[in-house]
Formats: C-alpha cells, structure tokens, sequence
C-alpha cells in the first residue's frame, strides 16, 4: 500500500507523470530504507548499550576511515543518480514541443482567464486531448501559481514577465486546478477546471466560445452565460445575499449612494462605466477592488444588461 | 589572553557584582551573559506561547472551517492569514532564533570556553534590546487597524506592497530590529570565541556546541546583511514610493497603480523586478533554516556523548560536516524558486548544491549512531531529546530530498509537503534540541534539579503529538492539498471545487486534535521550569558528570563565571577512558581524575 500509486498521489493523467511518480517513489524507498536503516541500527544500540551499573563504556575508536569512506561515497552515488535523472525530467517539463497548441493565460485576483487564438475566452480550460498545450502565463497584479495536481504540473504567474509550461494529457475528462501561491484574501477561491475534450468536441466548444452571444439562443441566454464565465458570480449574487459586492437581485433601476458622496441610478450606463472603470463609482459600503473589464465586446456589455435587468423584474 | 585574566577582566568590569545592585540593573540592564540568556529564553518562552495559539488558531479552522475559534471568536479570512503569517514570523524572529542564539549562545560560549564574560558585555546587552524592540514592534501590529501582516512571512511583494494597513511596516521593522539584534550577537560571539579563551584551549578542543554557534554566528553574519536590505526595499516600495519589486503596469483594484498602494498617491516609476525580491529574501531565509539548525546539532552532540559515556564520534568530520553545509547553503536559495519562472538551467546549479547537502548531514547522522555504539547510555531527559532530535531530524532531512528533485517539487512545492517538511527540522528537531538544551543546563542555570517524571511526561507527549499534527502532512500534501488555504473562505461554490480535498478533511481534524494535544503537552513543562527553581532538589556543580568547562564553575555561575584561574588539558569528550579511573575526565584538571564526584540519578 506504502508505495501503491494511488496512494501518495491523485491519479496521474498527464504523459509526464509517469517519470515524476518513478523518480518519487524511487527516493521514496532510497529513503525508507536509510530510515529503517538508521531507526533500526540506533534503538539496537540504544537497548543493547543502555546503562547497567558497574559498567563502563567500552574502549571504540572515535572514526574509522574505511566506514566513513563507505558512508559518503555510498550516498554520494545515489546522490548523483537522483540528480542526474530528476535533471534530464526536469529539463523535459521546461522544454516546450514546437508544435503545441498554445492557451494564453491571465491571472488576476481571484480568477483565471483562458483566451484562445480565435479571441474566444473562458474562466474555465479547455484544451484538446492527445495534443501538447503550452500555457504561456502572466498576472495583472499579484504572484500567482497555475497548479493541476494530476498533471504534475505547477508554475507561478508572475506579473510583468511571462512564464510558460507545458503538457499533453490523453485522456478526456475535468480536472482540478488551483492557484497554489498566496494572493490575498479570497486565495482559496481562485479555482477552476480544466475540461480536456477529444479533438472535435473541443473544436465545437472553441468556435462556440468565441462568440458566445452569437450562438446562444437570445440576448438574456447569452448574459447568463457571460455572468458565469467572467467571473460576476464570485461577488455579485442574484439571489438577495451581499458577496463581496452587491447582489444584482433587483437592483437594475435603483438608485443607490455611492462611496465619496452622490447618489446614482443604476442604468445602461452605470453598468457599461462600471464595467470599464470600475472605481468610478462605487456603491457606499463596499471595497473598490472589482477588476477592469475594458477588454469586453459590445454585444456582450449588451447581454449582461438584458441579464440584469431581467433580475431586476424577478423573472 | 589567559582565562585569569579574562576572569579578572570579568571581575574588573562588573566591580559592581560584589554589592547589592538595584533592581533594574541585575534584572533588566545587566551585562551579565547570563542574566542576558536568561532574558532571551523567558522572553522567547512567552513569546513561544503567542506563536503556539496562532497555530492552533489556523488548526482550527482546517479542521473545523465554520466554527468560532475559542475565546477568539469567529474567524475571517483575513484573521486566517494574518495567524498564518504571524506564526511563522514569530516562531523563526522571536522564538527558535532567539533562543538557539540568544539565549544557548549567550549562556554557553563564555561558560565552555573558560571566559569571564562576553568580549562586549554592553553590546550583549544592546542584543538584547534591539530583540525586544523588534518583538514591540511586531505585538504592536496587532493593535493596528487592519491587523498584522497578511502577507505570509515571506512578503512576497507584489502582493506584500499592496497590503493596506500598517501591519506590514509594523512587520518590516519588526524584522529589521531583530535583524540588527542577531548580527550584534554574531560579532560578539565571534569574538568572544576567537579572543577569550582560556588558556590550553585550542580550538580543536572546543566542545561541538562552541564551533555550532560560531559558525552559525558567521552565517548570520553574511546572511542577515541581505535581509535587513531586502526588508528595507520592501518598507520603501510601501511608504516613500519607490519601485524596487513593483513591475510596470501592475492592476490593483481595477486600476494601474501609479502610487505607493498603501499610503496615497505620489508618482511611482515601476520597473521594478518581482523575482529579485524573491532571490534576496532566500539569500538569507535559506541559510537562516541553518541558523536554525546547527546550533541544534551542537547541543545533540554534546548531550549525545555525556550519556553515552562516550567520545563523540569523529570529531573533527562533524565541524567540517557543519562548515560543508553552510559554505553550501549559501549557494541553495534558488531551490525555492524552481517555479518561480527562473531559468531552468540556473535551476541546475541550485539543485545540484541542494541535494549535496544531504552528504554533509548523512555524515552528521551516522557520526551520532558511532558515539552511541559501545556506550553506556544513561536515559536522562535531556538524552531522551537528543535521541528524538536524531530520528526528527532524519525524517526532515530525507524529506528535504523530494524538493530537491526538481520534478518532484513541482508537484508538492506550496503544498502541506513542505509544511511538513518545515516542521520536522524547525519543531520536531530544533524544538526539540532547545528542550533538550534547557533540561541539560537547566541545574547550572538554577542551581535545582528539575522533576524528572515530568520531563520524561513532558518528552513522550510532545514526541507523540508533535507527530501526529506533522506526519499526515506529507501525505496530504502529494496529495495535492496546497498551503494557506483559507478555509474559512470557502463557501458552497468553493467547496465544491475542492471535493476532493473534502476526502482528507479526517487527515485535518486528526492533525487539529493533535496540535492542540501538543499545546497542552507542554504545560508539565512550563510548571516544571518554574516550579523546580525554588523546589527542585538542590544539586552538585556537575550532576551529570560531564568534561565541559561549564560544568567546573560554582553552581548557579558568579559574575566572572570561575572561582579561579581555568586551564584546558584535553578535549571535552574524554569520556570512559581505559587509563583513567572514573568515566570522565574534565577539560580543566590536569590529570583527569575529577575531584567532585557527583552521581548521576536515575
């Protein structure tokens, strides 16, 4: 069971693991062993020379060059092949495949966004199954780290600077990912999934992605969708209760004070303004710490107002 | 100079010694090392207790993630990670370095070496402050609005300058204090050990524990310089607007920051680089893990030979053994930062240097199993810590083998892997190694034997606790559990994303309960430190029969330490000798035969 592969890690689904659990359950057992060793030797001689009175300890030398010659060189060989294997592993992680399908990933806090060749975007990713998929990363604010514990995979996103990494995973299904560097508050809540598709299915999904309001069924279908996918969810609830910002249960139409003085209506307008310079005004009583969308499309801005306003009446 | 006239310089110095002084000036402004050590380990000993129920606040919330804390109430996020990073800062600042340091250092080095005082009694002293100064300034931060710091011991900037409140300043200064503190204790020792020893003895006839705090006092040295800087940088890029570790463009808020974030608006250049910060820090947060570290070894080493009645097991391999891995450690920071985005084949060179310092401590660990061989081993509290620090140790070392693997520790890297790995050397071997330390000079120190059924209650509970709250770490951490997850945050969306870690919530509550068992474990100690100072049975000036010059001064220690002149005729572990008559033979007698002899009780 102690070196079953199920049971240090979650089960392996990209092509790299399987030299990462070798190299892992190697040392695993080079150390088991040493410490079984060394644990085993040191209570034998704790009991067999533990005190009897009238005895004095025994005349033994104070080194011995033949066992301390043994007992660097031993190690030192092991230490080399570690070395040499967890080098070439690692080297093989850090060299991108020419060919991969590149995804460009933003870190911000608290949420991923995956964007596509074709402009499509998703807080989600998706990638195709049987491909290499390089992530070339950077971050808007803080560190963060992207991590999918079953790819074996972890690299910090670092504002200012790209970092990139790499993987092929054959098998379709969801995964977990995680920022695993410290971000601020709300670090445990920066999650998301990744969806590996056989090649089709991830060819309709990309096409689809890009327009979503293009291929959903109605304005209001489109803005639903949109409230998901980029994020409002985290903080703005449509159900009554105050997440990190207001809830958008009934607010399309009110008017509410905002922080600094004034009062405004929440319209068109406000919406659009609040998505493109969030601290322009902001509702009394809450942190200015909404993340810019100045990037969204038209018709989108659209969508997510047919969405609120929807919200607004009830329905 | 001879140890007569370090004795008389002691005595010469300190004139006042011989009357009656005030209040203050034998408890608070002394420049007695002794009375300094003694400060350093009752004030690290309060401290240990702050740092103590901040782990266990963020226990508790693993475990138990939408339930009030007790006395504290409920916790939020933001209490969460200000827990986190405050028990971390406050365990390495103000507890582990201090006391290995500050309080080992100080009573040892002049006691082993022969010497009256330290070579700079009012820098000693000024040591001291600066500590407690650097200690205000961190308690402060929790009086502050906005709280301590939140950004995790190793304030990482960005997210470290953008940080409102002062929590953050308060933490910079806090660290830069004991900082200072730490490299005025360094220049003293350093000294002290190169100038004032007694005559005879040569520094090949030091005791471990002497050449452990005086390379550490060279590693805190070159080391410490670095963070002081760093921390400095950071403190600029907050208050005065500079751009050290502030990139171009950064976003806070939905907006790009022009300004220092936590103090207004002033114009700020960016271009500042978030990786150098990362390299600074663990310039000096690498070595400082072997700051923290040798000075334990040191201890082991002598409490190791005296209750096995044996010499130490190659003597000279364990001092190059300790210069190896320092000289190494120097060059090991980049392990860190495998992740970071660092070029790969600098990743090489640091994990080459990593995994080679498993050599030096492989030796150190078989050198310990060569002086228990043919002993006769006298299971004493103190022994009974050494021996535990043996096996921790071994388990923290082996661990730090995974990280070094590069392939490895892109998967375990930030997770509970590295929380365990942390614990097992800095709790389950150095915690370990000072309560080994406290108990073995704990009847020079007072005068008083300690209570020894509750030394040994106090060692098997806190050996048992302290790994179960540790040992399932590494398991949940490949597992992919990552650190510093505020679970207090999660709510039903949340929870639903990491389902799967939803499966070790046993692993936490198991680790939780355990955690707690550990703090209370320790009460047998506090009582018996205390109580066993005015009613512990009065013991000898060597109960334990050791060679060390320590042991040859009247019990508990004057002002000028020796009654005499003291000179040094062999090496401190001339133990069970065939042409002597009794199984030691201390440093300071000529021909070897002791001439108190005191038994050792069982």
């Amino acid at each position: 069971m102690f070196f079953a592969q199920g049971f240090w890690f979650p089960d392996g689904a990209s092509t790299n693991t399987g030299d990462h659990d070798w190299l892992f359950h190697f040392i695993l057992a080079i150390s088991a062993i040493f410490f079984a060793l060394i644990i085993a030797v040191g209570t034998a001689f704790v009991l067999k020379y533990r005190r009897r009175p009238g005895v004095s300890a025994e005349k033994s030398p104070t080194h011995n060059g033949t066992l301390e010659i043994v007992w660097s060189v031993i190690p030192s060989i092991l230490i080399v092949f570690i070395f040499y294997y967890g080098f070439t592993t690692y080297l093989a992680s850090r060299t991108m495949p020419p060919e991969a399908f590149e995804v460009q990933v933003t870190a911000k806090k608290w949420s991923w966004e995956f964007n596509y060749p074709n402009s499509a975007q998703d807080p989600d990713l998706y990638v195709p199954a049987g491909k290499a998929i390089r992530l070339v990363m950077t971050s808007e604010d803080v560190i963060h780290s992207l991590s999918i514990p079953a790819f074996r995979l972890k690299q910090d996103v670092v504002p200012g600077r790209y970092t990139d990494s790499w993987f092929q995973c054959d098998e379709p299904g969801t995964y977990n990912l995680f920022c695993t560097e410290y971000c601020g508050t709300l670090h445990s809540k920066m999650l998301a999934k990744v969806h590996v598709l056989p090649q089709a299915e991830f060819d309709d999904w990309v096409e689809k992605a890009a327009d979503i309001v293009g291929n959903a069924p109605s304005l209001l279908a489109a803005g639903e969708i949109l409230y998901h996918k980029r994020g409002c969810a985290q903080c703005h609830s449509i159900t009554g209760e105050t997440l990190t910002g207001p809830s958008f249960l009934g607010s399309f139409g009110t008017e509410r004070a905002i922080s600094g003085g004034g009062r405004v209506t929440m319209d068109e307008n406000y919406v659009r303004e609040s998505l493109v310079n969030p601290q322009a005004k902001v509702v009394a009583g809450f942190q200015p710490v909404m993340p810019t969308f100045k990037g969204m499309k038209d018709d989108e801005i659209t969508a997510i107002i047919t969405y609120l306003k929807s919200l607004a009446k009830g329905e | 100079m001879n140890a007569a006239a370090a004795a008389d310089h002691g005595h010469g110095d300190h004139g006042h010694g011989h009357h009656e002084e005030s209040f203050a000036s034998k408890y608070l402004f002394s420049v007695d090392h002794k009375m300094i050590a003694k400060q350093f380990l009752f004030t690290g000993i309060l401290l240990f207790l702050l740092g103590g129920a901040l782990a266990v606040g963020v226990r508790w919330q693993l475990a138990w993630p939408f339930s009030n804390v007790p006395i504290f109430g409920k916790f939020s996020p933001e209490n969460y990670y200000a827990s986190m990073t405050m028990h971390a800062s406050v365990m390495i600042f103000l507890v582990i370095i201090p006391l290995l340091v500050g309080f080992f250092g100080n009573w040892c080095v002049p006691l082993m070496i022969g010497a009256g005082d330290m070579v700079f009694p009012r820098l000693n002293m000024w040591s001291y402050w600066m500590f407690l100064s650097g200690a205000v300034f961190f308690l402060a931060s929790f009086l502050v609005e906005g709280g301590p710091s939140g950004g995790g011991w190793t304030s990482y900037p960005p997210l470290a300058v953008l940080q409102q409140g002062q929590g953050v300043n308060l933490w910079g200064l806090g660290v830069l204090f004991t900082g200072f503190s730490g490299i005025m204790g360094a220049v003293n020792y350093i000294t002290t050990i190169l100038k004032l020893r007694a005559p005879g003895m040569t520094l090949f006839r030091m005791p471990l524990v002497v050449w452990s705090i005086l390379i550490t006092s060279i590693l805190t040295l070159l080391a410490t310089p670095v963070l002081g800087s760093t921390v400095l940088m950071l403190f600029l890029d907050r208050v005065a607007g500079t751009s050290f570790f502030v990139p171009d463009g950064l976003v806070a808020a939905g907006k790009v920051i022009t300004g220092p974030a936590a103090m207004g608006e002033t114009a700020r250049a960016g271009g500042g680089q978030v990786l150098m910060f990362q390299h600074l820090f663990w310039f000096y947060s690498h070595p400082a893990v072997y700051i923290m570290v040798l000075p334990a070894m040191g201890i082991v080493s002598d409490i190791l030979a005296t209750f096995a009645r044996k010499p130490i097991f190659g003597y000279k391999p364990m001092i190059y053994s300790m210069s190896a891995i320092t000289g190494l450690g120097f060059v090991v920071w980049g392990h860190h930062m495998f992740q970071s985005g660092m070029n790969p084949y600098l990743g090489l060179s640091f994990m080459v240097a990593t995994m080679f310092i498993a050599l030096p401590s492989a030796v150190k660990v078989f050198n310990w199993l060569g002086t228990l061989w043919r002993g006769q081993i006298h299971f004493e509290v103190p022994m009974l810590f050494a021996l535990s620090f043996v096996g921790m140790f071994i388990i923290g070392g082996l661990s730090g083998i995974f990280m070094a693997a590069t392939p490895v520790d892109i998967h375990i890297h930030d997770t509970y892997f590295i929380v365990a790995h942390i614990h097992y050397v800095v709790f389950a071997s150095t915690v370990m190694a000072i309560f080994a330390a406290i108990y073995y000079w704990y009847p020079k120190m007072f005068g008083r034997m300690f209570n020894k059924g509750l030394g040994k209650l106090h060692f098997w509970l806190t050996l048992l606790f302290l790994n179960g709250t540790f040992m399932l770490m590494h398991y949940v951490g490949t597992q992919g559990h990552p650190r510093r997850i505020a679970v207090g945050a999660w709510d039903e969306s949340v929870k639903a994303g990491y389902k799967y870690l939803q499966d070790f919530h046993w692993a936490n509550v198991v680790m939780t309960v355990s955690a707690i068992c550990l703090g209370f474990a320790q009460l047998p100690f506090f009582f018996n430190l205390f109580w066993s100072m005015y009613r512990g049975k009065k013991c000898g000036d060597n109960p334990w029969r050791a060679n060390s010059l320590e042991w040859a001064t009247p019990t508990p220690p004057p002002h000028g330490n020796f009654a005499g002149p003291v000179a040094v005729y062999r090496g401190p572990y001339e133990y069970s000798h065939p042409d002597m008559k009794e199984d030691y033979a201390p440093q300071h007698i000529e021909d070897g035969t002791p001439v108190v002899q005191a038994q050792i009780h069982s």
